[in-house]
């Protein structure tokens, strides 16, 4: 069943479209990269999908979620549809959360919203919550965003992101903001949620090794274009655009020098 | 001897200690990498080399003399052959000065050069990481991220340094980009002997560029030595789960 489906989507500030009639398709249970640099659009694209884009960007195309149009759909009807079928989770982690809010009282608000939980059992399911993602510090329910490290703070964006069961997630550099350890530390806590969950990914990065440990199958986009889509070993192996072979040929010279390390580029 | 020289450096900020018992000798025309997480001191360690910051224990040591912020001579000889270039080219340079100007600035500053001596100077060292002579007439904001990083590198060639000092120096860079910027640094390496230190927690980076690294954790140095023998075989706990986090491509 197609749970995203996004047709001819183009954004717009004013006269240059800064993305520019971009399709892709995303089935349940499907995990789907979209690779770029900077200025390519992928953000848009991933905000777009779910109908967060700032209202000064005029949106044409289509974007259909499990069968909704999100395209011209008022906030207010968006924001019952978001909640148990796609949620988003950024890169800072700390201008996601409320700095003023308790976390566990931020992870309360959608599981009360959507799976309408109150009292005893909105306790519970909070505290299920923090462990699924590996915080099991009762300390960490009561604490502000700014007293946990960057990754503990992911972790609760993840959790918060996932309250309402949603069937897609969409992560934008979810672990661009962290250390490379607790990036990995990030990443693995994803992948065992997505399986468990059996949940649909679009996963947005810059990073084509990070992005290619996580899907199967990924979107290039440049300067708002789509210029090739693939199953990420075929794109790595085989690139076909210029735009791609560039890409796909700087990160392996990059990952190369891990293997030789000759102390030298050349 | 080493050019550049911490020993037993220590370094708080107010009443937390950052950096402690640090050590580290820089011979002339190595590459160094010092790879480490957030708040592992490599920052800090690159202020001290930089000057900017004396040390609370410890010394800074240049040509074997320490380094002492009050003589202005010494400082100044210091400034001309140690020259650093750090990590957000958008801004480490002043958008309303000229890129002559700006790539200029260290020679003004330092009182070495004038005039058409200075202008060669500058058109010398813009040349030297790739850019057109038509880059001097222009504005930053007239670059993108990749050819900023050039000018501020050729700021730092324009003194003639010794040592260039690095902070993140392609963090801020796309990927594309940023392989170019490395192998200008590799080059610039290997054709001007320059001595380079560069700090960054990406691991292909000082991998591609540095021949010594030096890992550090919560301001100590866990493990030195050279950067293919800790990344093929890392003999602390803490270099091994840095290297296995690293993202790697699919075979």
């Amino acid at each position: 069943m197609t749970l995203l489906d996004v047709t001819g989507l183009t954004v717009r500030a004013d006269a240059a479209p800064l993305v520019d009639d971009v399709s892709f398709t995303l089935d349940a249970g499907d995990r789907v990269g979209l690779i770029g640099e900077s200025g390519s659009g992928k953000s848009l694209t991933s905000l777009a999908a779910v109908g967060l884009l700032p209202p000064a960007l005029r949106v044409s195309g289509s974007v259909r979620l499990d069968g909704h149009e999100i395209v011209g759909t008022p906030d207010a009807r968006l924001r019952a549809l978001r909640g148990p079928v796609a949620q988003v989770v950024f890169q800072e982690p700390l201008t996601a959360l409320d700095p003023l809010m308790r976390v566990g009282k931020q992870i309360a608000e959608p599981l009360r919203r959507h799976l309408n939980l109150r009292g005893g059992a909105l306790g519970e399911a909070v505290a299920t919550a923090l462990s699924e993602v590996a915080l099991t510090d009762p300390r960490i329910a009561r604490a502000y965003p700014h007293e946990l490290s960057g990754g503990q703070r992911q972790r609760v964006a993840i959790a918060i992101a996932l309250a309402a069961r949603p069937q897609l997630l969409i992560a934008d550099e979810p672990t661009t903001a962290l250390d490379v350890t607790v990036q990995d530390a990030v990443l693995t806590l994803l992948e065992r949620l997505i399986a468990e969950r059996d949940m649909a990914l679009l996963f947005v990065s810059h990073d084509l090794a990070v992005v290619s440990r996580m899907v199967e199958r990924i979107v290039v986009l440049q300067r708002g274009v789509a210029v090739e889509e693939g199953p990420v070993d075929r794109v790595l192996r085989d690139p076909q655009h210029p735009y791609t072979r560039a890409l796909v040929a700087s990160a392996r010279a990059l990952d190369a020098a891990l293997d030789a390390s000759e102390g030298d580029a050349e | 001897m080493s050019v550049l020289e911490l020993r037993d450096a220590g370094f708080s900020y107010g009443s937390r200690s950052v950096l402690d018992d640090v050590s580290l000798g820089i011979a002339e025309g190595e590459s160094v990498g010092l790879v480490g997480e957030s708040g592992a001191g490599k920052s800090t360690i690159l202020r001290l080399l930089l000057g900017l910051a004396a040390p609370r224990d410890g010394s800074v040591l240049f040509d074997g003399r320490p380094l002492d912020l009050r003589d202005r001579s010494l400082m100044r000889r210091f400034r001309a052959s140690v020259q650093p270039v750090f990590q957000d080219p958008y801004s480490s340079l002043d958008p309303r000065q000229r890129i002559d100007r700006i790539v200029g600035e260290p020679l003004r500053s330092l009182g070495l050069a004038r005039g058409a001596d200075a202008a060669s100077r500058v058109e010398e060292a813009v040349a030297a990481v790739g850019l057109d002579a038509d880059t001097l007439t222009r504005y930053p904001h007239e670059f993108s991220g990749g050819q900023r990083q050039r000018i501020a590198i050729a700021r730092a060639l324009v003194s003639r340094p010794r040592v260039l000092l690095a902070d993140e120096p392609v963090s801020a860079l796309d990927v594309t980009t940023r392989v170019q910027v490395i192998d200008l640094l590799a080059r610039l390496r290997r054709e001007n002997g320059l001595t380079l230190v560069m700090v960054s927690h990406d691991l292909s980076a000082v991998a591609s560029v540095c021949e010594r690294t030096v890992v550090l954790q919560h301001g100590r140095i866990v493990e030195a030595g050279a950067t293919r023998s800790i990344l093929s075989s890392p003999s602390t706990a803490y270099a091994r789960q840095l290297v296995a986090a690293v993202p790697r491509l699919p075979r």
